[in-house]
């Protein structure tokens, strides 16, 4: 019988119980998979995104599946961070996990004020998107340019009393570039990666799946380049980071470590599967336990590259 | 507790070229979480597929062993083809019941029409209505008509339209539907199941007679609960809701037939 590992880990001073987060815009507040198991198991939970007005989102379709993965262009539907705050965020703290309230904005000016409100709110985290691919204005241009990353993180950090985690994009030529501008700007965490855009068509109508043409791709089919961009992030820059991406099981989750995370986010893998967090939870232990480790922590950037 | 299950295939056949019924072993699915006709089953098609794919019941079983659920689905792509080649006696991960169905009071008279793969879901509505309603069932020719006989044996009056006429009226269900709604009977409400098109028909003959009417919707969907907002419908005061959580059944008014 192998014995206990310390699942606990600690991300910019937050501490996780395990190191296993559900991703944003794949589990909304929590309340549907709340309704399958008792969301104090995981480590914590990154919201839908946020904005600082309701938002409809984009017109359906807005999913379509594809080898190993799938496309969305949901497109930032949300009730507002007001609604958030009186709505929803009582209802998470009944559970005993980290709530990390995902944001975005259309100017600079939104990211402090959201970020001011759920500071006053006690949110245990914030995460700034600055790459969300679907969405006209804002979103993934923040992440693209290093010097509007630094600024955006910069006005986070100046309205937060609590810890501020940056997601990047994949959509770049040079992921580290835009890591360091934001870490040199005062980020205490980074998040990686956002969805890699992408597109499908029906070759009988001539008409691609999605209403918007083109979406962000997540599943498996991502896992290689997050587990790479992890890599290359955390061998240029300090700060912690939560890695995802394609996380399906407690394999993927260990390779994102060894890469260089601190904890693991799980999103699609969730529509398969429920309870694909708590299993991707289980079998890191596993492989932790039968590797002989003390602690899953042990496992952050360990690769021994060639 | 919401669960998914493993549910092994007791029974299916071919019910035309394209279709498939099913029948499931659920374990206690139906008791825990049926509220009436209209829901679906979020069903899991290999291991490759990320994505479940939604199938309407059409009959269901509560039973001390073992509720069994029978569904219906056209094989449509490869997840569909890889259910519809499963054998008998094997087992699929199945997420359910899931959604909100119709709404149909007791004692009262119901007009159900549906098209294509739209017919199964009202079945179960037929049982719901103790034998009184009414069906108008539309398919594109008669090599794709289903369940006919478990319609005439559940409803009063059975009506059937084709596109291309090979069997009952040759036309679409929406001619048929305005001369019952012109005719003596008098219906609390319609509920209907098709294809978008067909349901906006439905939907303005429906308005010009007065006659409440209830619809189930169909969007790309992806993880069934409500959590991933993928499956949107546009809603006539701008908003939107969402087929797997909202639905898939919405009354007629509710929704943007211009979107």
């Amino acid at each position: 019988m192998p014995k206990q590992v310390d699942l606990s880990v600690e991300l910019a001073g937050v501490k996780l119980k395990n190191p296993v987060v559900a991703a944003s815009g794949t589990f909304g507040f929590g309340r549907e998979y709340g309704q399958f198991y008792d969301l104090s198991q995981l480590g914590g939970i990154c919201c839908k995104g946020l904005t600082l007005h309701r938002r409809e989102g984009n017109p359906p379709p807005r999913i379509a599946e594809t080898p190993m993965g799938i496309l969305n262009s949901v497109g930032l539907q949300n009730p507002g961070v007001e609604d958030f705050i009186s709505q929803e965020l009582p209802e998470l703290r009944r559970h005993d996990l980290a709530v990390i309230a995902n944001i975005s904005g259309d100017t600079p000016e939104e990211y402090g004020i959201m970020c001011r409100l759920l500071s006053a709110a006690g949110v245990d985290m914030i995460e700034v998107n600055i790459s969300c691919p679907n969405v006209k204005a804002g979103g993934l241009a923040y992440g693209t340019r290093p010097e509007l990353a630094a600024e955006v993180t910069q006005v986070a950090k100046a309205h937060s009393t609590v810890p501020v985690m940056v997601k990047l994009s994949p959509n770049v030529t040079d992921i580290v570039q835009i890591a360091k501008a934001v870490e040199e700007a005062g980020a205490d965490a980074l998040s990686l990666i956002n969805t890699l855009r992408g597109m499908r068509i029906d070759v009988n109508t001539r008409r691609p799946i999605l209403k918007r043409n083109t979406g962000g791709l997540s599943g498996p089919a991502v896992l290689p380049v997050a587990v790479r961009m992890v890599w290359e992030v955390s061998c240029a820059v300090k700060l912690p980071i939560l890695g995802m991406g394609g996380v399906s099981k407690g394999e993927d989750a260990a390779q994102l470590m060894l890469a260089g995370a601190s904890a693991v986010a799980v999103g699609a893998a969730c529509f398969a599967d429920p309870y694909a967090p708590l299993k991707v939870r289980d079998g890191l232990a596993e492989i932790a336990a039968v590797q002989g480790l003390d602690r899953v922590s042990a496992l952050t950037g360990a690769v021994m590259p060639w | 507790m919401k669960v998914e299950q493993t549910c092994k295939i007791l029974s299916k056949r071919q019910l035309n070229a394209y279709a498939v019924e099913m029948d499931l072993a659920v374990g206690d699915m139906v008791r825990a979480s049926l509220t009436g006709p209209g829901q679906f089953v979020h069903v899991k098609c290999g291991e490759g597929r990320l994505l479940r794919r939604p199938i309407s019941v059409c009959k269901w079983r509560a039973c001390e062993d073992s509720d069994t659920l029978t569904i219906v689905f056209e094989v449509r792509g490869e997840g569909t083809q890889w259910l519809a080649r499963r054998p008998v006696g094997h087992s699929v991960d199945v997420l359910g019941l899931l959604g909100r169905g119709f709404q149909i009071e007791a004692g009262e008279t119901y007009l159900l029409v549906g098209g294509g793969i739209g017919v199964p879901p009202l079945l179960g509505c037929a049982g719901s209505c103790d034998g009184a309603a009414t069906a108008i069932l539309g398919f594109r020719s008669k090599d794709r008509a289903l369940l006919l006989d478990e319609f005439s044996g559940s409803c009063a009056d059975v009506q059937v339209a084709t596109d291309d006429g090979t069997l009952g009226h040759r036309g679409y269900v929406d001619q048929l539907l305005r001369q019952e709604l012109a005719g003596e009977r008098r219906y609390r409400g319609i509920l209907a199941c098709g294809p978008k098109p067909m349901l906006k028909s439905v939907v303005k003959a429906a308005a010009e007679y007065g006659v409440p009417c209830q619809v189930s919707m169909e969007e790309r969907m992806a993880c069934g609960v409500g959590a991933c907002l993928g499956c949107a419908v546009q809603m006539a005061g701008g908003g939107m809701k969402h087929v797997c959580k909202d639905g898939p059944v919405f009354d007629a008014g509710e929704v943007d037939w211009n979107a």
